[in-house]
């Protein structure tokens, strides 16, 4: 019984819900602060925080753990609207809903197929494009002093994850190649040098700024920004009153954070595409 | 007031049904809302022509028999109150009202404007009491001394009437504060706490098989409720219902 | 035939007990052979139903509504009395029937209130096990307060809505054996006629409100339940198909029918607005408690009131006539159901009505609310001379007390009442009479027993706030459970009860003849018009003063509207589907023959006593004049085709262990 309560019953899919929402919104903080070095940092910051969530093992749980609650949220949502839906198989010729529930609570299930849409997307440019594709490796310009004169010129490195550097000339010149997109082997042997970190930066920049298309960007993207506060502002308080949370004293403090969490995430993400394309 | 009632006619379980427009005229404010389907009754009856079908029983406001989706809302634009207690001062002269009936897969129409709620009563089976038989043998009733706020509480929620608003109302057809409030009346004495965990594993199930749908917190049915029977609740209940499912 | 009530021997705290000790047993392997049918599911049907398939019967419960839940006794508000003397004020089994006795006026069978007061302890205690959230103090104990003018605070309650919390404890306990298949539970079935064989009640004919299809149930045993018969006078705060139809019927099959004339008149409703109104509604009693209750002074003042030129507040202090006040100083606003009623009606008749109809009094809090903010202002060290202040405090006091019942009136009559007097005036709200019972509670017709407000029971001529709820639990659980026993326990061998009987085919008859002649009928006229007429009658000539002339005309008019009624009324729709004309059809039919007997009943009724108002029996101060020494018995009419015709059975009511006094509230 209690087995399949969990599972199989309407209030233990809602449990489920909740949880992977709230897991999700802590994504979001994470997801956020790494971002946010699209602005306040340099590439090199950025493509360091993105070679970590690739790379660092306990990262990579927690990322299979999100790419789970995605899929886990929204098929448990589909199935939960499905049986809403079925609940009323006739509907009201005229429904005044708005006196008495929010837009967003009655929307969830739009507003989630609008994210879904965006997360696919998303995915497709940024993430699919990290694990999979060639990418341009993150590269630094350096002054170096040629000996014995004042002289220095500027020489084009790649940085690597130890925080040594290999030249370009050096890869162009046959003393390295690059495997796997990213690793520096020494020609023709199996040893590996050194790993350079993809320049997801460039990619990220270059997305916004494209000439033909980076104003549709940046506009689909602070539109999908806007589709997550709306799903936010409804789902984060929502969370708790399905998890039991619910008590007179703390509910102005939880619906409180909610909104406010609802609005400065989404926000803050929405400036990172409208700072590249307009300002950088 | 003269007005213009929008009435949904459906003669039977199996008819199609549909919404019939219908004139009426002489309403006083200080009429209620049934009070004026009265008089189209009336009318309608002495015309030879079947009169509305809904139900009603004790008009004022306890017995929850009465129903009706009113311009839109469940008992209507005022709040607090069902559909009995709903004066035509809510209205304006020459206004059009439509007139549905609770709407809900669990909710199926008998005729007209009446509804079969006893899905509602088969929830109640699954688990709305409490396990002692009716001797008066019992133990005397100050035994057990109860915590003023809890006791209110639980009152708070026993004045549930039963009506169906909140499925009525809920997008999803949720009879959640339904149950909520009968698991949360016992949930909250000491009375009730021997079987909780059985009942709100039970009374979930059977909710579950009547095919009402999912809470998705919209609090509509909070707001609907004539009795403002709390979301908290709801949340009582998905308490008791995560601790019964994991003993 | 000659009535026998079966009281049993002995003294009358021992009765009951002797009685239970020495009754006839069923053991538990036959009763589940024994079928019971329970015609109403309200506080003593419900209570009933639970009990009996509890013990192992199969019950059949039947009900109108949609659901038990939704019995009229749902929406009894103030308490229930119960004998437990937690207060420690003096309160006891004796003092309860003492109060309940001399409450109604000394026309209740001494041994059946006894025995009232005795189980009304149980009730208390087996409601609490069942989750019935009653009051509590602080202390987590249960609270009591005071009643309809008792002098002992022995009412138990849950905010104004005791009714609905003890029902639902009922149903749940309904629910657990409807769970449990030992309830088979009928909803929308209406009971149109009782089936009698070999002279006992073996069965019932009843409608399914949904497919139209006419049923027939039998069993050992059945049980009416199916409290009053207010809705005679159309206009009542019962619910709107509350009917007599059930015990109507069991009357025509031979159960006499007790006192119909004893009707209660709650004085506290709100008042009528205009023809359209379909029911009244009540406010609990316990707004007496604080509020005042006052007409104008002066004639022309309530002429400018009532014409809007004036507003009660303008009126000052030394023009208002606290009526009750002035004429119970001991009682004031305090004095029982009845007397407040009737004095209401004196000032209305006398032209100090207060709304448009004339037919209104003020009950207000204006006085309570200045005395609560001045205690509050000395509690909390505040000035009690800043008037705003303490209407502020005293007016927050009224709502935490009376919040429920002010919104109510406000949103019925869109007045708030903490600013203007609300305005009251009485209706019918509670039937004392009913189905004659013995001390089994059967009715004339072997098998067929009556409990709750159906029967004519405790309350004689009057009953008492808080006293309506305990019957019926008192009824249900605790004392039909044995009575029953002691009589089923000669049927174990009887064996399932055949519904092909000729008996049962006759009553179908009866029934289909009765809906094809409404069906067929081409009248014009809706069954609410004939019905609204008989209550104009009723209201008239039968409310709350009567006198020969008028019952005398009454009788007539009903019987020339019973007539016209089955001319003229027209029922449109099908009688084979769901069809609430034919419903309400069925139910008028019987109250047009009710409504006769009822006048018959008070005509010859030559007293005034509780609720039953003779103008030519009262004081130069017009107060109530009983006559013991010739009415002193329980009025049981036995039916003979035509109510005129009932014919009279006198049951002595012999009091051995309280005294007859004159009820006086001065």
């Amino acid at each position: 019984m209690a087995k399949s309560a969990l599972l199989k019953s309407s209030i233990g899919k809602k449990y489920w819900m909740a949880l992977t929402g709230l897991f999700l919104c802590v994504f979001l903080v994470g997801h956020l602060a790494g971002n946010l070095q699209l602005i306040f940092g340099t590439d090199l910051q950025f493509n360091q925080y993105a070679y970590f969530m690739t790379s660092n093992p306990a990262v990579k749980i927690l990322s299979y753990l999100t790419y789970f609650s995605i899929l886990f949220h929204a098929v448990d949502g589909i199935m939960l609207t499905i049986q809403n839906k079925k609940a009323r198989p006739i509907g009201y010729v005229k429904n005044n809903a708005a006196s008495n529930s929010t837009w967003q609570s009655r929307n969830m299930a739009v507003l989630g197929t609008l994210l879904l849409v965006f997360i696919a997307t998303h995915m497709t440019n940024f993430w699919a494009k990290m694990h999979f594709s060639d990418m341009p490796l993150q590269q630094q310009t350096v002054s170096q002093a040629v000996p014995m004169t004042d002289q220095k010129i500027d020489l084009i490195v790649y940085n690597t994850t130890t925080g040594s550097f290999i030249a370009q000339q050096q890869v162009e010149s046959g003393e390295f190649e690059i495997r796997n997109n990213k690793e520096f082997y020494i020609k023709g042997t199996d040893v590996k040098f050194a790993e350079g970190y993809k320049d997801l930066y460039k990619i990220t920049i270059e997305f916004f700024k494209d000439p033909t298309y980076g104003l549709l960007f940046t506009i689909f993207y602070v539109f999908s920004m806007v589709v997550l506060a709306f799903h936010l502002m409804h789902g984060f308080a929502s969370a708790f009153q399905s998890l039991g949370a619910n008590n007179p004293k703390y509910n102005g403090l939880i619906n409180g954070l909610g909104k406010l969490f609802a609005i400065i995430i989404p926000l803050l993400f929405a400036i990172i595409p409208i700072y590249i394309h307009f300002i950088k | 007031m003269n007005l213009t009632l929008k009435i949904w006619r459906q003669k039977n379980a199996k008819d199609k049904g549909q919404m019939v427009d219908y004139k009426i005229g002489g309403i006083e404010p200080d009429m209620s809302f049934l009070e004026m389907l009265d008089v189209l009754n009336n009318e309608l009856v002495e015309k030879g022509d079947d009169p509305v079908a809904f139900d009603h029983d004790c008009r004022e406001g306890i017995c929850g028999m009465c129903s009706l989706f009113i311009n839109g809302e469940a008992h209507g634009p005022d709040r607090g109150v069902t559909t009995c207690q709903l004066h035509m001062r809510k209205f304006k002269d020459g206004d059009t009202i439509y007139i549905e009936p609770f709407r809900a897969k669990a909710f199926p129409v008998i005729k007209d404007l009446v509804v079969d709620r006893g899905s509602f009563d088969r929830i109640q089976h699954a688990g709305g009491f409490v396990s002692v038989n009716t001797s008066g043998n019992t133990q005397d009733a100050n035994a057990l001394p109860i915590r003023k706020d809890n006791a209110d509480k639980a009152f708070d929620a026993a004045t549930c009437i039963g009506c169906g608003a909140c499925v009525a109302t809920c997008k999803n057809s949720s009879a959640m504060l339904f149950v909520s409030a009968k698991v949360s009346q016992f949930a909250l004495l000491p009375q009730g706490r021997v079987e909780a965990t059985e009942r709100v594993l039970n009374m979930v199930e059977a909710m579950d098989n009547e095919g009402f749908g999912n809470c998705t917190n919209t609090g509509a049915c909070e707001v609907e409720c004539p009795k403002g029977i709390s979301l908290e609740n709801i949340a009582r209940m998905n308490r008791e219902y995560l601790s019964a499912s994991i003993k | 035939m000659a009535l026998d009530n079966k009281i049993p021997q002995g003294s009358i705290s021992s009765k009951w007990t002797d009685y239970k000790d020495h009754i006839k047993l069923v053991n538990p392997a036959n009763k589940r052979n024994i079928d019971v049918i329970i015609v109403g599911t309200g506080l003593a049907g419900g209570s009933a139903a639970a009990t009996l398939a509890e013990l192992g019967y199969s019950v059949k419960a039947f009900c109108y509504q949609d659901s038990p839940r939704r019995a009229h006794s749902i929406a009894a508000q103030g308490g229930i009395n119960a004998a437990k003397n937690y207060a420690g004020d003096g309160d006891s089994v004796y003092r309860l029937f003492y109060d309940t006795v001399k409450g109604g006026d000394y026309r209740a069978r001494e041994a059946n209130v006894h025995r009232l007061a005795e189980v009304s302890v149980n009730i208390i205690d087996q409601c609490v096990a069942q989750g019935v959230p009653l009051a509590r103090e602080y202390g987590g104990l249960l609270d009591n307060r005071s009643f309809g003018g008792t002098q002992v605070s022995r009412t138990f309650y849950a905010k104004g809505q005791t009714g609905q919390q003890l029902l639902l404890g009922a149903y749940s306990a309904m629910n657990r054996q409807i769970g449990r298949g030992k309830i088979k539970m009928y909803n929308r079935h209406e009971m149109l006629d009782l089936v009698i064989v070999d002279g006992k009640a073996r069965g019932i004919i009843a409608r399914n409100l949904v497919t139209g299809e006419i049923e027939r149930h039998s069993a050992h045993a059945v049980v009416i339940a199916t409290g009053g018969y207010g809705n005679v006078f159309f206009l009542s705060t019962n619910a709107m198909g509350s009917n007599v139809t059930a015990a109507w019927k069991a009357h025509k099959r031979g159960a006499y029918f007790a006192n119909p004339c004893y009707t209660q008149i709650h004085p506290t409703c709100i008042p009528v607005t205009g023809d359209h109104q379909s029911k009244l509604t009540l406010m609990s009693e316990s707004l007496r408690n604080d509020g005042r209750i006052w007409v104008p002074k002066k004639l022309e003042d309530a002429q400018a009131i009532r014409e809007g030129k004036k507003k009660p507040t303008d009126l000052a202090e030394e023009d208002r006539d606290y009526y009750l006040e002035r004429r119970y100083p001991s009682f004031g606003n305090l004095v029982p159901r009845d007397v407040a009623s009737r004095a209401a009606k004196e000032r209305c008749d006398a032209g100090f009505g207060v709304n448009a109809t004339g037919e209104a009094v003020y009950l207000d809090f204006a006085a309570a609310i200045d005395r609560y903010g001045k205690e509050q202002a000395r509690i909390h060290h505040l000035d009690e001379n800043d008037a705003k202040l303490v209407y502020d405090l005293g007016q927050k006091v009224v709502e935490n007390k009376y919040g429920n019942l002010f919104q109510m009136y406000y949103k019925i009559v869109d007045e708030n009442p903490y600013k203007t007097p609300m305005m009251i005036y009485p209706a019918v709200h509670y039937t004392m009479g009913g189905v004659w019972v013995d001390y089994d509670l059967m009715t004339t017709v072997e098998g067929c027993y009556c409990i709750g407000e159906a029967n004519f029971s405790d309350h004689g001529a009057n009953r008492l706030g808080a006293s309506a709820l305990m019957q019926g639990l008192a009824d249900g659980y605790f004392v039909l459970p044995y009575t029953i026993g002691n009589y089923l326990a000669d049927d174990i061998r009887t064996g399932t009860i055949s519904t092909d009987l000729p008996e049962f085919v006759e009553a179908e008859n009866n029934v289909r003849s009765m809906i094809d002649h409404f069906m067929n009928n081409k009248g014009q006229h809706s069954v609410d018009y004939f019905h609204k007429k008989l209550g104009k009658i009723m209201w008239n000539k039968v409310g709350m003063a009567r006198n020969e002339k008028g019952l005398n005309e009454a009788m007539e008019e009903i019987a020339a509207l019973r007539e016209d009624f089955y001319k003229n009324v027209k029922v449109s729709g099908t009688a084979e589907s769901f069809n609430q004309e034919l419903e309400k059809a069925l139910r008028v039919a019987d109250f047009l023959e009710l409504g006769e007997l009822f006048a018959k009943d008070a005509l010859h009724r030559e007293e005034s006593c509780g609720g039953h108002f003779r103008e030519e029996h009262q004081s130069a101060e017009g107060e109530a004049e009983r006559d013991d020494e010739n009415f002193s018995y329980v009025a049981a009419w036995e039916y003979k085709g035509n109510p005129r015709e009932a014919v009279l059975h006198k049951e002595p009511l012999v009091y051995e262990n309280i005294k007859m006094v004159t009820r006086s509230y001065k």
